[in-house]
């Protein structure tokens, strides 16, 4: 790991003036993907700025008919929480199953859906539920927000103080791990409120975290998993590696959408 | 340099240390607590893992630096008056070990693991829970066998 500079302020404002003073400065949040980033060099900021001690980052609130989950809420503590758990399931039931216990102890909601891995969780999760991104700016939808594999609309110096997720009808997020990394080779969020249903995938494509919309069509027709049988999923831009070919991905997303919308239903 | 100022084991350290030290590191180097190990350094295997607050976490995808004022328990603290802790012992009676090298690890996540789910542990509990830790020696059996029984061993009587 190269040398920086270790910054620990405590509100949001400090951190946003730490940015300033530093060309290259970096957040820490759980430092679950950074870290193993700078020990690899393969990122060496100048500054890190450790939001570990920052007010305010660290509440699930239940805001109207939303879930308000904190940036530095750790992946342990959304799995554990009575408000998420009752309001929604998947969520909860997605946070628990990321990486093994003692990183699910560090990551953070912030990070990972900062850091926009094309194989992580959270991003399906945001996608799906329609949730917003508080930044310490601004709100974004996250259709807007994830914009291809490791890129998000945050700015320079933007910050994610929160993530907001109205409360669905029915959901559920079913994944196929990687057996060696447990990261997502495909996992598919379904939600359902109202006549509205979102499906997104993540794992599979080139360009990270996607919505699903012959899937989505289909499922509004009617919401069970015959519905999905043979609705064809394009698989041009997906991933191919030692893992599995792009046609087998886009098999699974559809084996994983069945299994999604029948735990969604409850069966 | 930064101070850093934690207590480890039940004693109060301080250090002035690069701000790039991680936490497997000031635990080795600095205070020669080499009980922690350094399996993969790539965050995966788990023979890192301590508790910082109660909790288990990987020390080597951690800086020391970010955890100015916490409580650290590392394999070390466990055993008190030559008497092992019955997380240990049960790794001793069982066989959990062949090298010994993941033991640590395996040591302070089980205890975690007893610490969130209680003293009676199914076989899949222990499994999927031990997900972080590898061992290449003995083929997980008699690990699970062991965390079993150190779970029932660490209950109340
Ligand atoms: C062994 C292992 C297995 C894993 N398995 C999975 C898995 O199965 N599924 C999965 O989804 N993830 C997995 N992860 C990744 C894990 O979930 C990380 O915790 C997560 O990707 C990053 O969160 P973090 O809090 O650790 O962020 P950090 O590593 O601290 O930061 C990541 C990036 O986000 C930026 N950032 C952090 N917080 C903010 C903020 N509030 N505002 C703006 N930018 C910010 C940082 O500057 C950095 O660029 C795994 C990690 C490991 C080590
Ligand atoms: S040395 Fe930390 S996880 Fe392997
Ligand atoms: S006993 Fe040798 S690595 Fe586990």
């Amino acid at each position: 790991m190269y040398a920086f500079a270790y910054q620990r302020p405590t509100t949001v404002r400090q951190v946003q003036s730490a940015l300033g003073k530093h060309d290259d400065a970096k957040l820490l949040a759980g430092g679950q993907t950074l870290l193993p980033t700078m020990k690899q060099r393969l990122a060496s900021p100048s500054a890190v700025i450790d939001l570990g001690h920052v007010a305010g980052l660290s509440a699930i609130e239940k805001k109207g008919r939303n879930i308000v989950i904190g940036a530095m809420v750790r992946h342990a503590d959304v799995a554990t929480s009575d408000l998420v758990r009752e309001a929604i399931p998947a969520l909860a039931a997605l946070a628990g199953g990321i990486g093994d216990p003692a990183v699910r102890n560090r990551g953070t909601i912030g990070g990972s859906v900062a850091n926009n891995d094309p194989s992580a969780d959270y991003p399906a999760a945001l996608l799906a539920l329609g949730a917003t991104i508080v930044t310490n700016k601004r709100k974004i939808a996250a259709d807007d927000f994830f914009q291809g594999m490791f890129t998000t609309a945050l700015d320079d110096g933007e910050i994610i103080t929160k993530v907001s997720f109205p409360v669905p009808a029915k959901a559920a997020y079913v994944k196929f791990p990687n057996p060696a990394s447990r990261y997502a080779m495909v996992g598919v969020f379904v939600s359902k409120k109202g006549s509205d249903v979102k499906v997104a995938v993540t794992g599979a494509s080139n360009e990270g975290v996607f919505r699903a919309a012959g899937l989505e069509a289909a499922l509004k027709a009617k919401f069970n998993a015959k519905a999905v049988e043979g609705v064809a999923v394009d698989g041009s831009n997906f991933i191919s590696d030692i893992h599995g070919t792009a046609d087998y991905r886009a098999n699974l997303v559809n084996v994983m959408t069945k299994r999604a919308v029948t735990k969604a239903l409850g069966k | 340099m930064i101070s850093v100022s934690m207590t480890v084991n039940g004693k109060a350290v301080s250090a002035k240390i690069d701000p790039r030290t991680l936490l497997v590191q000031f635990l080795r180097e600095n205070l020669l607590l080499t009980g922690t190990h350094v399996g993969c350094d790539t965050s995966q295997c788990g023979a890192c893992v301590v508790h910082v607050d109660g909790k288990a976490i990987k020390s080597c995808t951690t800086l020391a630096a970010t955890c100015d004022g916490a409580s650290v328990v590392t394999i070390e603290g466990l055993a008190h008056d030559g008497a092992l802790h019955p997380m240990q012992e049960a790794f001793r009676e069982n066989h959990g070990l062949q090298c010994g090298f993941c033991t640590p690890g395996m040591i302070m996540s089980a205890i975690d693991i007893v610490n969130r789910k209680g003293h009676d542990l199914d076989e899949h509990t222990i499994r999927e829970e031990l997900e972080g830790n590898i061992c290449r020696c003995t083929g997980y059996h008699n690990i699970v066998k062991s965390v079993a029984a150190g779970a029932h061993a660490m209950a109340p009587k």
